[in-house]
């Protein structure tokens, strides 16, 4: 039973390692012309989608309104990010291995600093795609966003986007549950402990 | 781009799996086809697929004179594709572009055109597996092997020392062979002989074609000299008689003028029975003749999109004479057409067409005749074996012209009649007729999916029309002929629905749409084409001058050419457009063509690359375009080529947009 809080802040920081493993997000759009739908992929380090061909596919259909080519090198996020999981990985196991609870909360708010961050850098970067138009776009549309929508469902001319997280993105939000919950337990651990010890010097004073 | 972690990962979790699961249902498509028997219900219904719904089972009917494979749905009687066998196609460029010519290359030169008859799908313990679909040219002896990942032509083999490919593709249990009989006896090797040396000097050929078990490459495995009848059709044993072909034959006469008369004047013919495992036994011994041969074989390979053609010249032969057992004569009455055999094996119909009655042979009684060496006499080395020692029993004066019988392998079959023009349904082992059904009009061959398998479906059934006089709008002298779709799942036969057809529906086979939906390919990856002319990127096209020849490496994607502009081109010059399409994505074709081309268009699928030569003749500046309308700025797609005269200067350039380009 001690020992419970001390593992979950391990797997939670293993669960990161899921990012290397499946993508993180996905945005899907649907059309007639798309009945399955096109499924782009958003890795921690990279761009794809379910076929090889997506993101040609994707720029395909985002250049008649003037969209920008996606291009995965450009793009300086998908070098640097991945370093930042590894390194809250390490962090993560190394703060199981101190096994305080402030170590754990400090993990856990790292976390969630870096994930609202990274979504807002994820709006951003939608946001330049959507917004910045070519001025020789075959299709103009006045006061037409293109913008994917960071969570849930939005439609944008003739297609439905849906944008969710993917298997790396869930597994990453678990691994962020498990830290909270890690520092949840260590910190009732820790009262009880308080508790037994005060009780212990009470005891003792008594006699 | 982002990381994501959520401030709240576990509710939005289960936001998210609602989302999804909102996401998941949408997409998805069902069978609708088979609702329902047809009985009780009407018939309008029992064909009727919803828009967007797909059919249960795939038809490959032959074009028959067209040349081609057409693929329709059923029951809706829908038509999906027209595949390009062995006649030209400008529609899809086949046999004009460089790639598929090689494909009609025959021992004669390019032949643009046969006659298709039989469609027959590969097999895999005798039940249709769904990988390949053969049908046989008749005119020019071949064999094509269509891919049905692809839908296309994979493979031409030309069948030597034959004349007129009739009594073929029909495939063993295992795709192990399809077998080429010879219709027309020639001489053999061909010589120059008076034709009235028919019986002397003529042969016939029964060919056996070896299939590759992974590629499905095809080769001459051996053929089997027999006496020049003509042999007619085929099907090949299964279960108890796998190891087996059985080919009917007429003019056992050997009669070279006036056959319909000639031919037709003794009481029985013969239906081969070729035991090829035997054969396969002789060759291991190398109890062979080699004799020469001409005949090519025709590659299409699908990472270079390019077919090549090899001329063969030798072929193996095995004399029966020389060759016990390898060969006997099943005597059946009068000219039997089609003969097929029952889901069991043991049973061997025989669709004596100018009989009153149907004989059937039963194979149990074919291997007790062969032991107790039940012989009436021997032709050429191969015994006869007497008629009633092989006679399962006989199908008491079931219609007239029997043609052809498939089962559904619930104990029944079905005849189809020519000149009564009817399907008669009738027992196996009893022999006794259950049930008719009215053709319109003159049926030829009948298909039930599966009918010629060990595994029967035995739901529908279509007949294969010859003629159609008033059943539908008339369009002039010619009429189409026609498919009739019939329910059989009762007991008695049902008309459902009468479609025409692509040509003549000579023969067709069905296979259940679920073996096929999940093998058919969307596109060709651009990363495995290997074709020697593909630009497999923008960067990559180029326009180069080899003397009178230009090649020019041009991409097509949504929706520009690359290069849109070309010049320095000059009169008299071969012009080679190597086109590849850029697209990954599903169903998006794009076309090529250029003012003045005496050939076809290219149709080029996603990640394909194709050729068309351009010879120009005159000075000017040619638009080319794309032909098949693959996006909103389809109109749009479109280029320049600028011609001039034979002794100018002009540079040779090109560009798209304003990045110009000079050799
Ligand atoms: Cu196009």
């Amino acid at each position: 039973m001690k020992r419970i809080p001390q593992l979950l802040m391990a797997l939670g920081a293993l669960l990161l390692a899921s990012l290397f493993v499946w993508p993180m997000w996905k945005i899907v759009l649907y059309a007639p012309q798309y009945p399955d739908g096109v499924h782009m992929h958003i890795w921690i380090n990279k761009l794809g989608g379910s076929t090889p061909g997506t993101l040609q596919n994707v720029n395909i259909l985002n250049h008649y309104v003037g969209m920008k080519m996606i291009e995965p090198d450009s793009i300086a996020e998908l070098q640097y990010f991945q370093y930042i999981i590894m390194a809250m990985i390490a962090l993560g196991l190394l703060a199981a291995l101190i096994n305080k609870r402030q170590v754990f909360l400090a993990w856990t708010v790292l976390m969630v600093i870096l994930a609202i961050a990274g979504i807002y850098d994820f709006y951003l970067w939608e946001y330049d795609y959507g917004h910045s138009l070519s001025d020789d776009a075959p299709i103009k549309i006045p006061g037409a966003s293109f913008q994917p929508p960071v969570f849930g469902r939005k439609v944008i001319l003739n297609f439905i986007a849906v944008s969710l997280p993917h298997i790396g993105g869930y597994l990453t939000g678990l691994g962020m549950a498990f830290g909270g919950l890690a520092w949840y337990l260590k910190r009732k651990n820790d009262r009880n402990e308080k508790r037994t010890f005060s009780a212990d010097v009470a005891a003792a004073q008594r006699v | 781009m982002k990381n994501l972690m959520l401030k709240k990962p576990l509710l939005l979790f289960a936001l998210t799996l609602l989302g999804m699961s909102l996401v998941t249902s949408c997409g998805q498509k069902g069978s609708s086809a088979g609702k329902g028997g047809a009985l009780g219900s009407d018939a309008a219904a029992a064909t009727y697929v919803a828009p967007g719904e797909y059919d249960a089972y795939y038809a490959f009917l032959s074009g028959g004179f067209s040349g081609q494979i057409s693929v329709y749905g059923l029951p809706s009687g829908r038509l999906f594709k027209v595949i390009p066998v062995f006649s030209l196609d400008p529609e899809k460029g086949y046999g004009f572009n460089e790639e598929t010519k090689p494909l009609l290359n025959t021992s004669f030169g390019f032949i643009p055109w046969d006659d298709a008859h039989h469609p027959e799908l590969s097999q895999t313990n005798g039940e249709t597996d769904g990988r390949w679909c053969f049908i046989n040219g008749n005119n020019t002896p071949r064999i094509a092997r269509i891919d049905l990942t692809t839908f296309e032509t994979a493979e031409i083999i030309e069948i030597p020392n034959s004349g007129g490919n009739h009594s073929s593709p029909f495939t063993t249990e295992n795709t192990e062979y399809v077998v080429a009989g010879t219709r027309f006896g020639v001489p053999f090797p061909q010589k120059d002989v008076s034709i009235d040396s028919y019986a002397e000097e003529f042969k016939g050929a029964l060919t056996y074609i070896s299939v590759d078990k992974e590629s499905g490459n095809m080769d001459v495995a051996f053929q089997v000299l027999l006496p020049a009848f003509n042999y007619d059709l085929a099907h090949s044993g299964k279960g108890k008689s796998h190891g087996w072909t059985f080919f009917t034959s007429y003019n056992t006469e050997l009669k070279n003028t006036l056959l319909e008369v000639n031919a037709s004047q003794n009481d029985k013919d013969f239906i081969a029975a070729v035991n090829w495992k035997k054969a396969e036994e002789y060759i291991k011994q190398g109890k062979f003749k080699e004799m020469p041969a001409r005949y090519a074989d025709n590659e299409y390979d699908e990472s270079t999109h390019t077919a090549k053609s090899t001329i063969k010249n030798k072929v193996k032969v095995l004399i029966p004479e020389e060759c016990p057992g390898l060969v006997y004569f099943l005597p059946t009455p009068k000219s039997p057409h089609g003969v097929d055999v029952d889901p069991t094996g043991e049973y061997i119909v025989g669709n004596g067409k100018l009989s009153a009655d149907m004989s059937v042979h039963s194979f149990t009684k074919v291997l007790k005749a062969i032991e107790n060496k039940a012989f009436e006499t021997t032709i050429d080395g191969v015994p006869v074996l007497k008629y009633e020692e092989i006679l399962a029993g006989v199908v008491q004066k079931p219609g007239l012209g029997p043609l052809h019988t498939e089962f559904d392998g619930k104990g029944n079959a079905y005849t189809t009649f020519f000149i009564s023009s009817e399907v008669v349904k009738w027992k196996l082992g009893t022999w006794e007729v259950v049930d008719r059904a009215p053709c319109y009009y003159s049926v030829g061959h009948l298909m039930i999916p599966g009918g010629d398998s060990r595994k029967p479906d035995g739901k529908y059934l279509v007949a294969l029309n010859k003629i159609t006089k008033d059943r539908y709008l008339p369009t002039g002298p010619e009429l189409t002929q026609s498919a009739q779709l019939y329910d059989i799942s009762g007991e008695k036969m049902k008309l459902l629905l009468d479609f025409p057809t692509i040509g003549e529906p000579h023969y067709a086979q069905g296979i259940a749409a679920s073996k096929l939906i999940e093998r058919s390919k969307k596109i060709y990856p651009i990363e495995e084409n290997k074709h020697p002319y593909a630009a497999l990127g923008e960067k990559q096209t180029k326009v180069v001058r080899e003397g009178n020849t230009v090649h020019v490496y041009m991409t097509m994607i949504r929706s520009h050419f690359s290069p849109d502009n070309i010049e320095g081109i000059k009169v008299g010059d071969k012009v080679y457009f190597h086109v590849t399409n850029l697209e990954q994505d599903w169903d998006t074709p794009h076309g090529f063509s250029v003012m003045g081309a005496r050939n076809a268009e290219l149709l080029i699928m996603p990640g394909q690359t194709e050729t068309l030569l351009w010879e120009p003749d005159r000075i000017g500046v040619f638009p080319f375009y794309c032909t098949d309308f693959c996006s909103a700025l389809h109109q749009e797609m479109q280029g320049y080529i600028r011609v001039s005269p034979a002794n100018s200067d002009v540079a040779l350039k090109w560009k798209l947009g304003d990045k110009a380009s000079v050799q």
